[in-house]
């Protein structure tokens, strides 16, 4: 019952409440000229500095479902779940090297996301608009699984009813705040309210990592406990470590991920919104914090095992939901004041993120689909305002999605927005540095990595959960035909086809002499400092970023 | 913020050999072998979750170590 919770309530509806308010006063922060362009509603202004940037991407990337979904995961299956770990330490290095290209060649030109550079790069429309659409699609379920994270929260603190409505009342309610400041504000209300997101989730990290083990008697029997958990189950794939039959999909899980998580467009809109090279560069040394965050927190599943957590149910009769493993362990342990602070992170974990998804998938839409093919003629005033509307559309999609649909529906989603995402991999990253690819090629590779990895998540199921396809990632390499009973993440299969097409196409299409799209950059445009004017391609009137 | 080098052709400012030290934290990670272990314990935590958890503080230094010195080379250049 929710009247047993009702400290935890209330400190999570003022912090929740204090931080909508800080949403709409966003809007006067750092206050432009005018937020009638999209550089100042969708970028922020295209000037945060290195602290803003640090609050503002880790509270971008580590979302309120990772906060959930990592310890689940750890809870049910052990060492598999830690790939996070690796994940979030090759991310960094990686954006090091990739990220600072694209923020300079989009400073130099402009451009707003993904797919304006690959517009920009092979002269595709048709190229640009596969990769708006696969990022679109990729994270409109990326957005529905923040509100999982925020169910998780409301139903441990029994915030939950019979009735569809009853029951997800409390999250309409968070989402239509959301888009109101979002609408408002743009960047600037998620880039604040990650500050207040960030200090929270710090302190509760933090305190449970050092408060529980001295509760459940250390480390040591923590890990004693969940040892004894994965012995006595009978699923093969569990334990404290690794098997032999995981290991490659651990490894391929890990560096798929860390590749994908640079080509949603969420990360992009972060990365660009920053000022210069500089702020980029030296955030790859400071968030990595986050990680170890993000390690401690992993972890607390195995101090829910050692806790006696059981999860609640979930929506469908006899099935159970882990996601709530983490509020349920924070309920049972913490004093309830300090238990509504703990859910308050979480929440407001999930509103940050969500923001700037929508706001990165408002923006492909208005700059690769709108203007591209219904106005060209728009105006940086009309970009901003359909950028709006369209990011109310997409939370409306979101919030119909955890409504109307299973969860579990979501979370299936998500997985194989993953491998969608990859896809646009060769065109994007690869783009960055090379334009040996031919823009046919690259529509090639996309086709046949999309096929494949569609393909691949059909094949799997999970005989414990009854599920015939879709029940993973994890493709056992069996079905290739290999004799054994390792698997592999599907991502990684199906991006290194989608590379190999993509080289074969353009050798073909190179000997057949095709024509190929016309490169706007330059060489010199991927160095670029922001002591460098932007070049004047749609210079009608628009104000340039740099004084 | 540093100050610009005016006179240089932007491109030259990136290509430094200490680029390639970030493969280490890229690379390290992803070898199982060398952490799919038990023992040895760190307060209580087994190999495998410690030593992971060292390697942020690898990657830590290496992006670190790589700015500082791509950032130093640039400053030689602006003086010369």
């Amino acid at each position: 019952m929710w009247r047993d919770h009702l400290t935890e309530i209330i400190v999570f509806a003022v912090l929740f409440f204090g931080v909508s308010v800080l949403g709409f006063v966003a809007s006067r922060w750092r206050r432009p000229d005018t937020m009638e362009h999209l550089d100042e509603w969708g970028l922020g202004g295209r000037n945060f500095g290195s602290w803003i940037t640090w609050f503002l991407v880790g509270g971008d990337l580590y979302t309120a479902y990772t906060f959930v979904a990592v310890p689940a995961l750890v809870f049910g299956a052990g060492a598999m779940g830690f790939f996070a770990v690796p994940y979030t330490v090759i991310i960094y290095p990686l954006f090091f090297l990739v990220l600072v290209r694209l923020w300079s060649v989009s400073h130099r030109h402009g451009l707003v996301t993904p797919a304006d550079f690959v517009r920009a790069r092979f002269g595709s429309p048709t190229l640009a608009l596969l990769v708006a659409i696969t990022g679109i699609v990729a994270t409109m379920p990326y957005i529905a699984l923040q509100l999982v994270g925020i169910e998780a929260v409301l139903k441990t603190m029994g915030v939950t009813g019979e009735s569809t409505l009853a029951r997800h009342a409390p999250i309409i309610i968070a989402f239509a705040i959301l888009a109101a400041y979002t609408y408002q504000s743009g960047l600037r209300a998620p880039a604040l309210i990650a500050f207040v997101k960030d200090t929270l989730i710090y302190i509760v990290i933090l305190v449970a990592v050092f408060w529980l083990p001295s509760q459940l008697g250390g480390w040591g029997a923590i890990f004693g406990a969940a040892q004894a958990k994965y012995d006595a189950s009978p699923a093969a794939g569990d334990g404290l470590l690794l098997n032999a039959n995981n290991q490659l999909q651990y490894i391929t899980l890990a560096f798929g991920s860390a590749l994908a998580l640079f080509l949603y467009p969420h990360s992009v809109t972060g990365v660009l919104a920053s000022r210069n090279r500089d702020v980029i560069k030296r955030n790859m040394s400071a968030l990595p914090a986050y990680s170890l965050l993000l390690g401690l927190l992993a972890m607390l599943g195995f101090a829910a095992i050692a806790a006696g957590v059981k999860p609640l149910p979930g929506a469908n009769p006899g099935s159970v939901d882990t996601n709530t493993i983490v509020p349920v362990l924070f309920d049972k342990q913490f004093p309830d004041w300090f238990a509504g602070v703990a859910f308050a992170a979480i929440g407001i974990g999930a509103l940050v993120p969500a923001a700037i998804m929508s706001i990165a998938a408002a923006n492909l839409f208005t700059r690769n689909i709108y203007k591209e093919y219904l106005n060209r003629e728009a105006s940086p005033a009309q970009e901003a305002k359909v950028s709006k509307v369209a990011s109310l559309v997409v939370k409306v999609g979101a919030l119909l999605c955890i409504v109307l649909l299973d969860p579990q529906f979501s979370i299936d989603l998500q997985l194989i927005g993953g491998v969608i995402i990859l896809q646009t991999l060769p065109s994007v990253a690869l783009g960055l540095f090379t334009r040996w690819f031919h823009r046919g090629a690259l529509i090639t590779g996309w086709v046949a990595g999309m096929g494949l990895g569609m393909w691949m998540l059909y094949q799997i199921a999970n005989p414990a959960t009854g599920r015939m396809h879709f029940a993973g990632s994890a493709f056992p390499l069996e079905k290739f035909g290999f004799d054994t009973k390792a698997t592999i993440y599907v991502g990684f299969v199906a991006v290194l086809v989608n590379i190999i097409f993509a080289v074969l196409a353009t050798l073909v299409l190179r000997a057949g002499k095709v024509t190929d799209g016309p490169d706007a950059t330059e060489h010199d445009d991927y160095f670029v400092d922001e002591d460098s004017p932007r070049r004047g391609i749609d210079s009608e009137g628009e104000p340039v970023a740099v004084a | 913020m540093g100050e610009p080098a005016p006179d240089r052709r932007p491109g030259d400012r990136d290509h430094s050999p200490w680029n390639w030290l970030l493969i280490v934290p890229i690379v390290l990670p992803l070898i199982t072998t060398f952490y799919n272990a038990s023992s040895p314990d760190l307060l209580g935590f087994p190999r495998f979750y410690w030593q992971q958890l060292s390697y942020i503080l690898v990657g830590v230094a290496t992006t670190t170590l790589v700015y500082r010195m791509t950032k130093l080379t640039r400053r030689r250049d602006g003086e010369g």
